[in-house]
């Protein structure tokens, strides 16, 4: 089935050629992380995870996003979802290969990753992320493959398929909660040190992650002859507005158990966030940038009215994406690394470099999601699924 | 056809045992290595701890003697900025023990403290490594093996003392490399490292580095043996240890 990405039009071949150069040039800046050492980004020794490991942590919530599809679709034959579950799974695969990747390009010695397996160390949560995040793509490999080919082939979808499914939706549970864990197994780090972060992180997931999803899915509606069927889609954003309340819910009960109880501990990093502390305001106009947007989404999602407005919906769904970022692509890694251990405010922004090769990952998922989404949308046009009526079809 | 596949299986199978050979001999080689001669002068223990008399070395003057020697002994480059690698280092009250005294004595509140790795009986280092390139060992030091690290950093969120650094860049880059201390090796760079209670020094049967430097004012001995110096020590003064409500256990005791 993969010939079918190497037939495109001219505008598919420069988006690809784009997302190329964007690699080709980025992988330089690696290159010299590799000689250097991540002292070209702007990680120090109070603030030692940044952007990367961020990034990381926000696209598991990508990966996890599928499942929103595929469970009611396989728990609840939610039949509407049938032409949505593909696009589920590969976009899954596209989210952790990227997370894979920010990993790789954090580790200070990355060619001896492999000592994870040489030494498998049960009580490190980072070696059950590991378990975790590739038995996900394997199960998302092997299912979303073997049914599209079956698709093509207008034949049933083989029984154990439908068994890899099923531990896939439990399994995309895990990949959320195990990073979570990552994290809140911490002593001295208040601000993940939280029995709620896993749930937060599986609500901001399951928001984010199929916001994320139906942007990709409108915009391959716009270059494919592909149709979403428009109850799925209506189905998804008010899945996506339930999660994000859940999500701003959940952020709500940590601010009140740190304010109610007034421990300091617990205080310090939602004011190093929101206020500032000892003259540091770096994040502020973030935090409070993602506390308006993330209101002003759910203002947007809630009315039926404008939730199912199918113009107004993509920019409900990009600003609801922005503020989940924020929260958890900025605010999450730098808040809980300060104030440091000492009491005291280590400034962290990213360096130039450190974004370029950030580029560099998020180019590569976007090159993997464009190849396998090319694949699913050709395979539907053969067998004519889920197609625009055909007077609508561009030339 | 036919004939020339067998050969091929032929020659591959003898390739195959022919590695399965060098392997075994390889890996027999480096047993017969691992039987490492302990000197019979090594100092022993069941667990080692510290007790820093903060009244006697209580100024960052008098710590950065201590941390000079330390650092000497372990090629721990000297980085400006945020990035630096530090073994041992000085800090204030507050900045030590996390919490804030509004009202405290003069003395004490100028007082600054020599902060080290606590060499934690429930270690969260160790807990987290991926690879176990942290470790601990029987007589309670936590130890790391620089060339298993994978440089992941996990170790340096999960302490909650902030002893840990990363080598960032080359760490060579920083030092003298005339004054090297050809006894212990440099790090590289991407790799984690923190104050190793100078097992080195303690397997020769000599104290640690900060301990010789610092006049009497650090003891160092066996936490489990009551005759012990620590012993002795903990018996007859008032000792605090860094955030002892998380659970860590440290090794390192503060007598205020």
């Amino acid at each position: 089935m993969l010939e079918k990405a190497l037939k495109g039009s001219p505008k598919y071949y420069m988006w690809i050629g784009f997302l190329l150069l964007i690699i080709l040039g980025a992988s330089g800046v690696y290159l010299m992380q590799l000689m250097q050492g991540l002292t070209i980004t702007g990680m120090s020794r109070d603030v030692s995870w940044g952007f990367y490991i961020a990034q990381f942590t926000y696209l598991v919530g990508l990966a996890a996003s599928g499942v929103m599809i595929v469970l009611p679709y396989y728990f609840h034959h939610y039949k509407q979802f049938k032409d949505l579950v593909i696009f589920g799974e590969f976009m899954a695969i596209g989210a952790v290969v990227m997370c894979l990747g920010f990993i790789v390009v954090d580790i200070g010695q990355p060619q001896r990753m492999l000592n994870v397996l040489l030494y498998p160390t049960p009580n490190s949560i980072l070696f059950w992320d590991m378990v975790v995040l590739n038995g996900y793509l394997i199960l998302n490999v092997v299912v979303g493959w073997t049914c599209l080919e079956c698709d093509r082939q207008h034949l049933p979808h083989p029984k154990w398929s439908k068994t890899l499914a099923y531990v896939s939706i439990i399994w995309a549970f895990s990949i959320h909660t195990v990073t979570a864990f990552l994290y809140q197994g911490l002593p001295g780090r208040h601000y993940w040190l939280t029995a709620i972060l896993a749930a937060r992180f599986l609500a901001s997931a399951f928001c984010s992650g199929p916001a994320i999803l139906l942007l990709v899915i409108m915009l391959t509606q716009k270059v494919s002859t592909f149709k979403a069927n428009a109850e799925g889609i209506a189905t998804l954003a008010k899945i996506i507005t339930y999660a994000m309340c859940v999500n701003v819910f959940f952020f709500l009960l940590e601010v009140f158990t740190a304010f109610y109880s007034g421990i300091p501990g617990h205080m310090h990093s939602i004011v190093y966030l929101f206020v500032g502390v000892h003259g540091h305001h770096e994040l502020v106009p973030f935090m409070w940038t993602a506390a308006v947007l993330g209101i002003g989404s759910l203002c947007l999602l809630i009315p039926p009215k404008l939730r199912d407005n199918m113009k107004l919906l993509p920019w409900s769904l990009a600003i609801l994406v922005i503020a989940t970022w924020i929260d958890k692509g900025l605010g999450l890694l730098i808040g809980g690394f300060n104030p440091n251990p000492f009491e005291q405010i280590t400034p962290y922004w990213p360096t130039g470099k450190e974004l370029i090769v950030s580029a560099m990952i998020y180019a590569i998922g976007a090159l993997v999601v464009t190849i396998l989404f090319k694949v699913a949308t050709e395979v539907k046009e053969e067998t004519g699924a889920s197609q625009k009526p055909a007077a609508s079809v561009e030339a | 056809m036919n004939h020339t596949r067998r050969n091929f299986l032929k020659f591959a199978g003898l390739t195959a045992a022919g590695l399965c050979v060098a392997s075994a001999g390889s890996i027999m080689a480096a047993g017969a290595g691992a039987t490492e001669k302990v000197s019979e002068k090594a100092l022993k223990a069941k667990r080692w701890a510290m007790v820093i008399d903060t009244k006697k070395v209580g100024t960052k003057e008098a710590i950065d003697v201590l941390a000079k020697a330390c650092h000497a002994a372990h090629n721990v480059p000297d980085i400006p900025g945020k990035q630096n690698v530090k073994w041992l280092w000085a800090d204030g009250f507050e900045q030590a023990f996390d919490q804030p005294n509004n009202f405290m004595d003069e003395s004490l509140e100028k007082r600054q403290f020599a902060l080290l790795c606590n060499h934690c009986t429930n270690a969260s280092c160790v807990r987290v490594c991926p690879t176990q390139a942290t470790y601990k060992r029987p007589d309670g030091i936590v130890a790391m093996d620089y060339h298993r690290c994978i440089g992941c950093r996990y170790c340096m969120a999960a302490c909650p003392f902030g002893a840990r650094s990363f080598n960032f860049m080359e760490p060579r880059l920083h030092l003298d490399l005339t004054k090297l201390n050809k006894e212990f090796p440099t790090r590289m760079r991407g790799v984690v490292e923190k104050c190793n209670f100078c097992v080195e020094l303690l397997a020769q049967g000599k104290q640690p580095a900060c301990v010789e430097a610092s006049a009497g004012a650090l003891v160092f001995g066996d936490l489990s043996d009551p005759a012990s110096e620590v012993r002795k020590v903990l018996r007859e003064h008032y000792t605090i240890r860094r955030k002892p409500a998380l659970g860590t256990e440290p090794s390192v005791y503060y007598i205020i």
